[in-house]
C-alpha cells in the first residue's frame, strides 16, 4: 500500500522546510563558499576587486614557519587536552561503575560541566588561575613568581589545556560510564572465577570491551580541541602571551579579523575544515569495521 | 568427608532475607541438582558457594576448609553461567585458556591443555573463532571447556541450558552426564526444569522461597515427597491434591461431601484434622462400575497427549486428573468412577504442608 501524504499546495512543503534550509545555507553553505572564494582569490592592493590566484594563498600559508608552529601547538593542545580529559573521565567512570552501580546523582553531577559554555568556563578559570588572586595564585604566595600565565607562555598554554580538558570530562565520563555499564556483570564474575583480580579484569576485559567508545571519544575530543578551543582562548589569553597559545582556529580569526588578511585566513580555514572532515570520515569508516565485536 | 558443607547458610539482600538457613552436605564426586521455581534462591545459593555473593550468616566449607572469606579464585570452583558470559573479544582458545594465562601457565603447556579440553567437547575446529561466530550450542561448549580447563574440585552450573532449544538441551544433558562420569568431579547444577533435574541428579535439593524442602534421590523425591510443595512441583502431570479430613468411620471427606475409604489412621491423621491427600494421576484408575473405594466424578474434558490422555474430572467440587492409557472416547459430562491405588496415597498436613506417614 502506498503510504504517502500529498500536498495540494506545491508551495507548502517548501515553506515547511524553509527555516531549516535557510539556517543551513546561512550558517554553513554561504560561509563555506565565501571561504572557498577568498582562499583562491586575492584582493588587489589598490582596489578593483579580487583576482584568481590558484593555490598561491595555500603556498603562502604552508611556507610560513609561524603557521607550522601553530600546527604543532594545535597538535600538542589536542593530545594533551584529549589525554587529560579522557584519562580522568575514564578513571572516574571506572570508580563510579564499580562502587555506585545504579546511582544516578553522580552521573548528573559529572555531566554538568559540559553544559557550561566555553567562554563562561574560561572566565571562571581565569579567576582560578589568576596569579594575583586565584586558587593557583596562592602558590605565588608561597613561592613568588612560580605561576604567571600572563607572561609565561607555557603556563598560559597549560592553563588553557587544563580548562579545555575539564570542560570535556563530563561528556567523556558519560560515554565511558555508559560503555562500562553495558558490560554484563556475569562477564566480570567469569573473570573472577578465572582468577583475575580487579586490575587484571580492567586491563583484560573492561578496556578492550569499551574500545569502540574510546575510539569514538578520541576523535570527538580531537575535533573539539581543533574547533571549540576558540572561545576559551579568546576569553582567557587572546592567543598570548606573544602567540604562545595561538592554535589553528585562533590564528584564522586573528589573521582574518585582526590582520585583515582574508585570503590567508580563508586558506587556513579550508585546511582546518579538511582536517576535521578527514577525522569525521575516519570515525565513520573505521569504527564500524575495526573495533567492533559481534 | 563431604566435598561441600553448608551450615545454616543465610543470605539477606539489604534487609530482605532470600535464603533462610540451608543445611546441606554434598559428597565428593556427587552430582547435585538444586531444583526450584524461579526466584526461590537457587542462583544465590550457588553464587555463595562460588564466592560471588557474601554469606550473611552460617558457614560454607569446601573440603575441610571454611571458605566464607576466601576469594572466588582460591576456592577451586569453576562455574558455567546461564548466559555463558564468554569474553567476546577473545577467540575460543583464548576464552578457554584465560584462567591458565592469569595463573601464569607457560604458553606451550597452556596451548596443549586448551587443545585437549577443546577436543573433549568437540571444539577443536573452532579454536580461532570469536564467540560471536558460534552457535548457541557451541558457545555452551566453550563455557564448559573454560570451566573444565582449570581442573577444578567443584563444578557449578547455573541453568546452563536454559537458552538452548529443546533438542540441544537433551543432547547437552547427556554430554554433561558423560563428562561427570569421566571426570568424577563434584558438581552442583541449578535448574528450574524438573526433567533436567531428574535425569541429571544423583541427589536433588528442592528449594522453595529460600528454604530447602527436600533432599534426596530423584526416585525418593518422586515417590515420597516430603511436602505438599514437592508433591505439586515434581511430576508431570502434577499430583492431584485433595483438601479434606478424616471422619470417625475412617473415610476421607472432601469437597462438597465427597467420601473416600482410605488407609488405617495414626495419631496425626486423627478425625477432624485438616489434611491434604495426594495421588498422582498415574495412580488414578477409571472404572465403570460403582465399587467400594471408588469415587464418582463427572468428566470435564479430555486432554490428548498422543501415547495417553488425561481425564480431567470433577469429583464433588474437586478437580481430579487421571491418566488413561486406553484409547477411549469419553464425552464431556459423562459420569465415571475413579479408584486410587492405596499405596500411592500421600498425606500432608494442611497447616504446614509437611508429609504425614501412616506408620510414623
Ligand atoms: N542483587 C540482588 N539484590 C536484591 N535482590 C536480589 C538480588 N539477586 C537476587 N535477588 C532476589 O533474591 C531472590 C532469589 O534470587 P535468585 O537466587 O536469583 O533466584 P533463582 O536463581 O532461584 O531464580 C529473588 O527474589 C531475587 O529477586
Ligand atoms: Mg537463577
Amino acid at each position: 500500500m502506498e503510504r504517502r501524504a500529498y500536498y495540494r499546495n506545491r508551495l507548502l512543503p517548501w515553506l515547511l522546510i524553509a527555516p531549516q534550509l535557510i539556517l543551513i545555507f546561512v550558517f554553513f553553505y554561504w560561509p563555506a563558499s565565501q571561504a572557498l572564494y577568498w582562499a583562491f582569490t586575492l584582493e588587489q592592493a589598490w582596489g578593483g576587486g579580487n583576482v584568481w590566484v590558484g593555490f598561491d594563498n595555500f603556498r603562502q600559508v604552508f611556507g610560513d614557519a609561524r603557521y607550522w608552529n601553530t600546527v604543532m601547538r594545535s597538535g600538542l593542545y589536542a593530545l594533551a587536552a584529549t589525554g587529560i580529559s579522557m584519562t580522568l573521565a575514564l578513571v572516574l567512570a571506572l570508580f563510579v561503575d564499580r562502587s555506585l552501580r545504579g546511582t544516578k546523582i553522580f552521573q548528573d553531577v559529572y555531566i554538568w560541566p559540559y553544559a557550561i559554555a566555553a567562554p563562561a568556563a574560561g572566565v571562571a578559570f581565569r579567576f582560578i588561575f589568576s596569579p594575583e588572586a586565584g586558587l593557583v595564585g596562592t602558590l605565588n604566595g608561597m613561592w613568588p613568581g612560580i605561576w604567571n600565565p600572563a607572561t609565561n607562555g607555557a603556563h598560559a598554554l597549560l592553563m588553557v589545556i587544563v580548562c579545555h580538558a575539564w570542560l570535556g570530562i563530563g561528556y567523556n565520563f558519560i560515554f565511558f560510564l555508559a560503555a562500562l555499564q553495558m558490560i554484563p556483570r556475569s562477564m566480570f564474575e567469569a573473570g573472577a572465577m578465572d582468577g583475575a583480580g580487579p586490575a587484571r579484569r580492567m586491563i583484560d576485559l573492561q578496556l578492550p570491551l569499551i574500545a569502540p567508545t574510546t575510539f569514538f571519544l578520541l576523535i570527538m575530543n580531537i575535533i573539539s580541541s581543533f574547533t571549540d578551543s576558540f572561545g576559551l582562548i579568546d576569553v582567557m589569553t587572546e592567543g598570548g602571551p606573544v602567540g604562545s597559545t595561538e592554535v589553528m582556529v585562533y590564528k584564522i580569526y586573528f589573521d582574518g579579523f585582526r590582520g585583515l588578511d582574508y585570503s590567508g585566513a580563508a586558506a587556513q580555514s579550508i585546511v582546518l575544515m579538511l582536517l576535521v572532515m578527514a577525522l569525521t570520515f575516519v570515525q565513520f569508516k573505521w569504527i564500524e569495521r575495526r573495533i567492533h565485536y559481534a | 568427608m563431604a566435598a561441600i558443607t553448608l551450615k545454616s547458610v543465610k543470605k539477606n539482600y539489604g534487609k530482605t532475607p532470600v535464603i533462610h538457613g540451608v543445611n546441606v552436605e554434598i559428597e565428593a564426586g556427587e552430582f547435585i541438582v538444586i531444583l526450584g521455581p524461579s526466584g526461590c534462591g537457587k542462583s544465590t545459593l550457588l553464587r555463595m558457594i562460588a564466592g560471588l555473593e557474601e554469606v550473611t550468616a552460617g558457614e560454607i566449607h569446601i573440603g575441610d576448609r571454611l571458605v566464607n572469606q576466601v576469594e572466588p579464585r582460591d576456592r577451586g570452583c569453576a562455574m558455567v553461567f546461564q548466559n555463558y558470559a564468554l569474553y567476546p573479544h577473545m577467540t575460543v582458545a583464548q576464552n578457554i585458556g584465560y584462567s591458565l594465562k592469569v595463573a601464569g601457565v607457560p604458553r606451550a603447556q597452556r596451548d596443549e591443555r586448551v587443545r585437549a579440553v577443546a577436543k573433549s567437547v568437540g571444539l577443536e575446529d573452532y579454536l580461532d573463532r570469536r564467540p560471536g561466530q558460534l552457535s548457541g550450542g557451541q558457545r555452551q561448549r566453550v563455557a564448559m571447556a573454560r570451566a573444565m580447563v582449570r581442573e577444578p574440585k567443584v563444578f557449578l552450573f547455573d541453568e546452563p541450558f536454559s537458552n538452548l532449544d529443546a533438542k540441544l538441551r537433551v543432547a547437552m544433558r547427556a554430554e554433561v552426564r558423560r563428562l561427570h562420569r569421566d571426570l568424577g568431579v563434584t558438581s552442583v547444577f541449578v535448574t528450574h526444569d524438573q526433567t533436567e533435574a531428574m535425569t541429571l541428579a544423583d541427589r536433588l535439593i528442592i528449594m522453595n522461597a529460600g528454604r530447602v524442602e527436600q533432599i534426596g534421590k530423584p526416585s525418593e523425591v518422586y515417590n515420597r515427597p516430603a511436602s505438599r510443595f514437592v508433591a505439586d512441583f515434581i511430576g508431570s502431570p502434577a499430583m492431584n491434591l485433595i483438601e479434606g479430613m478424616f471422619d470417625e468411620q475412617g473415610h476421607f471427606v472432601y469437597g462438597r461431601g465427597g467420601r473416600l475409604a482410605a488407609e488405617p489412621l495414626n495419631g496425626q491423621r486423627r478425625p477432624g484434622r485438616k489434611l491434604v491427600l495426594g495421588v498422582r494421576p498415574e495412580a488414578v484408575r477409571r472404572t465403570n462400575e460403582q465399587k467400594p473405594g471408588a469415587i464418582p466424578a463427572l468428566v470435564e474434558y479430555i486432554e490428548e497427549l498422543g501415547a495417553a490422555r488425561l481425564i480431567h474430572a470433577d469429583a464433588s467440587g474437586t478437580r481430579i486428573v487421571a491418566v488413561e492409557t486406553e484409547n477411549v472416547d469419553i464425552p464431556s459430562g459423562a459420569p465415571v468412577h475413579l479408584e486410587f491405588n492405596d499405596d500411592a496415597l500421600h498425606v500432608f498436613s494442611a497447616e504446614d504442608g509437611r508429609r504425614i506417614d501412616a506408620h510414623a
